[in-house]
């Protein structure tokens, strides 16, 4: 298992030599999306801003809702930046990938069969960075750089720049392997002989 | 009782003044923030344990990430998550105080909204069908209130802001009594299972069991909101909590369900009786950073504000 310092966006080779179990710290920009703001790209169809879209090609995209303070010259302060649970937004992430290019998403609390296959598919990987962690996560967010869908708020979708952002664990990666599963897999057979042992 | 007890007992009886109300919305108002910045000390402790014990070498990382989390919301007085959650109070009332009911809650939501639009916090409150953002973490019957009442002179205000990754792997299963106490234990191992990471363990299990079907969810939720290592005072529960405690941390779901032996910091039961049919069991997990604080105002002074 390997430690990696990368910059966003990540490259194809960034991506394929992450195996699950590695750890990564990011560095550069990372987007904020989440419930509300996926409803509307994908079940009601609203397409996405044009300025945004072009950004999102190799994008990392992070599973969260912030507390923010808004300042007097319409830019946003931070307040509280941490991480959502993902199983939630799993079934948006092949279009996240495919219709616009993302090719990482941050969450905790791992994808769905779904989400995991369109990774294993697309070429991409799930860093789960800890939940409830917000205190570390807000430290290493160096600026809110942007916002679209403000109407959502707090659910709106925002730009991040980050800076030593993590520890991140790879949990998912492009070669179909999944921490979550594997944990689970013990989990069932420990509790399996649990129960019988009532 | 002798008449010159009733004399002393109304002695003792507290009747608000106007202030009272107004106190009442600044604790509230300081409770909501300061909860969500200071983790109680006895969560604190319990993460610590958790982190000497654990024996795989990246659960064990991944416990002092969480601690360190904790010391740097201490630090830069932060958040420790951007969760605000859904606001729950848990009043405790003295029988000797005398107030207006609807005038506290009013200032508790007062309170609540204050600390929301002042600090400013996340407001994680919607309308559940138009899915619209009140921004004050309050709406239609949130905050969340729970009454008990109690001998004495006293009112305590505890508030849980629970988060929704915890809240969102909650249970309720309507047992038969045939299925008896080893049903309870197969029903909540398996609740743990399912949730796996969701929560984000390790967690505080709350189980309810007895009473109806809406008592035994209201009791899982006060087992979660209990001080961490605080038993039962019922021999049979306790017994329970601890056979489920350990066999869930033996399960090896982990740590943030990456594995290793932290699931839950601890096992909580809250019973009630039961009809002679049912056999109830809910479930409500408090994520690992178990947010709660209380103010108890025991004359019209400032309150007292503990974990």
């Amino acid at each position: 298992m390997a430690h990696y310092r990368l910059q966003a966006p990540l490259t194809d080779k960034d991506i394929e030599q992450l195996h699950a179990g590695d750890t990564v710290t990011l560095d550069g920009i990372i987007f904020g999306v989440r419930d509300a703001n996926l409803i509307r790209l994908f079940d009601k169809k609203v397409d996405l801003p044009n300025d945004l879209k072009p950004q999102l090609q190799g994008a990392i995209a992070l599973h969260t809702a912030p507390g923010v303070k808004k300042l007097e010259d319409g830019t946003y302060e931070k307040v509280s930046i941490g991480t959502t649970t993902s199983y939630r937004m799993d079934r948006f992430t092949r279009g996240l990938m495919e219709d616009f290019g993302v090719r990482v998403i941050v969450g905790k609390g791992g994808l769905l069969e779904e989400g995991s296959e369109a990774l294993v598919d697309l070429k991409g990987c799930y860093f789960t960075i800890l939940g409830g962690s917000a205190a570390l996560e807000t430290t290493q967010v160096e600026a809110i750089e942007d916002i679209w869908w403000e109407d959502l708020m707090p659910e709106a979708i925002w730009k991040f720049r980050v800076k030593n952002f993590g520890p991140l664990i790879v949990s998912i990666d492009s070669h179909g392997n999944n921490k979550y599963k594997d944990v689970k897999k013990v989990a069932r057979k420990n509790l399996d002989e649990i129960i019988s042992n009532l | 009782m002798a008449i010159t007890d009733y004399v002393a007992a109304y002695k003792k009886t507290w009747e608000v003044n106007e202030n009272f109300y107004q106190s009442v919305e600044e604790a509230c108002k300081t409770l909501y923030i300061e909860s969500l910045k200071d983790l109680p000390p006895d969560v604190r402790r319990a993460l610590e344990r958790a982190h000497e014990k654990e024996k795989l070498e990246s659960g064990k990382e991944i416990l002092a990430t969480l601690i360190k989390t904790v010391s740097t919301a201490d630090e830069e007085k932060l958040l420790i998550c951007q969760d605000t959650g859904i606001p729950v109070y848990f009043i405790k009332v003295g029988n000797q105080v005398r107030f207006d009911g609807l005038r506290l809650e009013q200032a508790i939501r007062k309170g609540t909204e204050r600390a929301t639009l002042e600090h400013p916090l996340r407001s994680s409150i919607v309308n559940t069908l138009t899915r619209e953002n009140h921004g004050t973490s309050t709406g239609n019957q949130v905050p969340v209130i729970h009454y008990e009442f109690v001998e004495g002179n006293e009112i305590e205000i505890l508030i849980v802001p629970k988060g929704s990754g915890s809240e969102n792997m909650s249970y309720l299963k309507m047992l038969t009594p045939a299925e008896g106490i080893e049903g309870i234990k197969k029903y909540v191992l398996e609740c743990v299972f399912e949730s796996g990471a969701n929560p984000c363990p390790p967690t505080i299990v709350g189980i309810g069991l007895g009473g109806s079907a809406d008592k035994c969810a209201a009791l899982a939720k006060k087992a979660a909101a209990r001080e961490v290592g605080a038993p039962n005072p019922d021999p049979d529960v306790r017994e329970l909590e601890e056979k489920l405690y350990t066999a869930i941390n033996k399960m090896g779901i982990g740590a943030h369900g990456l594995g290793g032996n932290t699931t839950a910091l601890a096992v909580h039961i809250e019973a009630a009786d039961t009809h002679m049919t049912c056999n109830p069991v809910a479930v409500n997990m408090m994520c690992w950073p178990a947010r709660r604080m209380r103010a108890t105002f025991k004359s019209q002074t400032k309150p007292e504000i503990s974990y």
